[in-house]
């Protein structure tokens, strides 16, 4: 990892990024997706696709953090009754 | 009964040793087993997914989110809007998450220098424009950084402008990554993604947790 950080440095100090280690990182990068993670084809998936669902993935990340705040909030703002319902049953153990 | 109440009343501090100390047992027995094997891969993944890190961002989570509860109950009378305590709590969600990657990546240490950026910004505003101040500067950064794109698209032979436009997008979406290069965007993505994936994750116990516990009846 961090060889390939310095390569990167070097590379941009020359104003040139090599296509392979584009490649190399969004092949990583599909990897991580739920979607593309097992290449159904034997060719690659194009890199705009992976990067479009990367987008799309990361939208949908978002969304979810969102809607789980709001419900924690909720939660929390009955902390009270959750409060005592915690200790006592951490009591009752 | 009445013994039990008078026992809430003091500080929220017990209550956060009592679940971390209940998280912290009932996740230490299958901890010990998954974190040896993640720390043989000393791999970015394997960070991300381990047992022992997602304890960690839920005690940080737990804390942060008690002194929100404590700010909001403090400041305001009248109770917020849902939106604003949902809010709150993002923002906390998204500091504790950029603390537990400890400094490394590009997209956490924006995340906390953000905060203290928009409080000086809208602190004092040189500019002609009455508007809002965080709104105008992001507006100015993304003007400034279209001509910056514009030189990095022709050096690649491939230039598909489809492709680079799209890592402009994910950039975008990345916090702190607007003017980076394209490899640094990618790489700063990988790693945001098993972290926001961490966040949800970690996030979901915490309301199952809160949520049984509020909803069991107990036996007494």
């Amino acid at each position: 990892m961090s060889g390939r950080r310095s390569r990167s440095r070097q590379s941009s100090g020359t104003s040139r990024i090599s296509e392979d280690q584009i490649n190399d990182l969004i092949i990583k990068l599909q990897q991580l997706l739920p979607e593309l993670r097992d290449s159904r084809r034997s060719d690659k998936v194009s890199a705009a696709r992976v990067l479009q669902d990367t987008c799309n993935y990361i939208r949908n990340l978002h969304r979810e953090v969102d809607d789980l705040s709001e419900r924690l909030s909720e939660l929390l703002a009955n902390t009270d009754t959750a409060q005592a319902a915690l200790i006592r049953s951490l009591l009752t153990q | 009964m009445a013994s039990l109440i008078s026992d809430i009343e003091p500080p929220t501090s017990t209550t956060t040793d009592l679940v971390r100390r209940k998280k912290r047992s009932s996740v230490s027995s299958a901890a010990s087993s998954s974190t040896t094997a993640g720390s043989v891969s000393s791999e970015s993944h394997a960070r991300w997914r381990s047992e022992k890190q997602q304890r960690i961002y839920s005690a940080k989570l737990i804390q942060a989110l008690q002194q929100v509860r404590l700010n909001s109950s403090a400041a305001t009378t009248s109770s917020p809007t849902a939106q604003k305590r949902g809010k709150a709590v993002r923002e906390a969600a998204d500091r504790a998450l950029a603390v537990s990657a400890r400094g490394r990546t590009l997209w956490s240490r924006a995340i906390l220098a953000n905060r203290i950026k928009l409080k000086f910004r809208k602190q004092k505003r040189p500019r002609t424009t009455t508007k809002i101040p965080s709104m105008t500067t992001v507006v100015n950064s993304s003007n400034r950084s279209r001509k910056r794109r514009v030189s990095v698209l022709r050096l690649n032979k491939k230039n598909i402008p489809d492709v680079n436009r799209k890592v402009r997008v994910l950039g975008r979406l990345v916090p702190g990554c607007g003017k980076q290069s394209v490899p640094v965007i990618l790489e700063e993505a990988t790693d945001y993604i098993q972290a926001l994936e961490m966040q949800v994750r970690a996030m979901n116990s915490l309301v199952q947790l809160l949520s049984s516990y509020g909803s069991a009846p107990p036996p007494i």
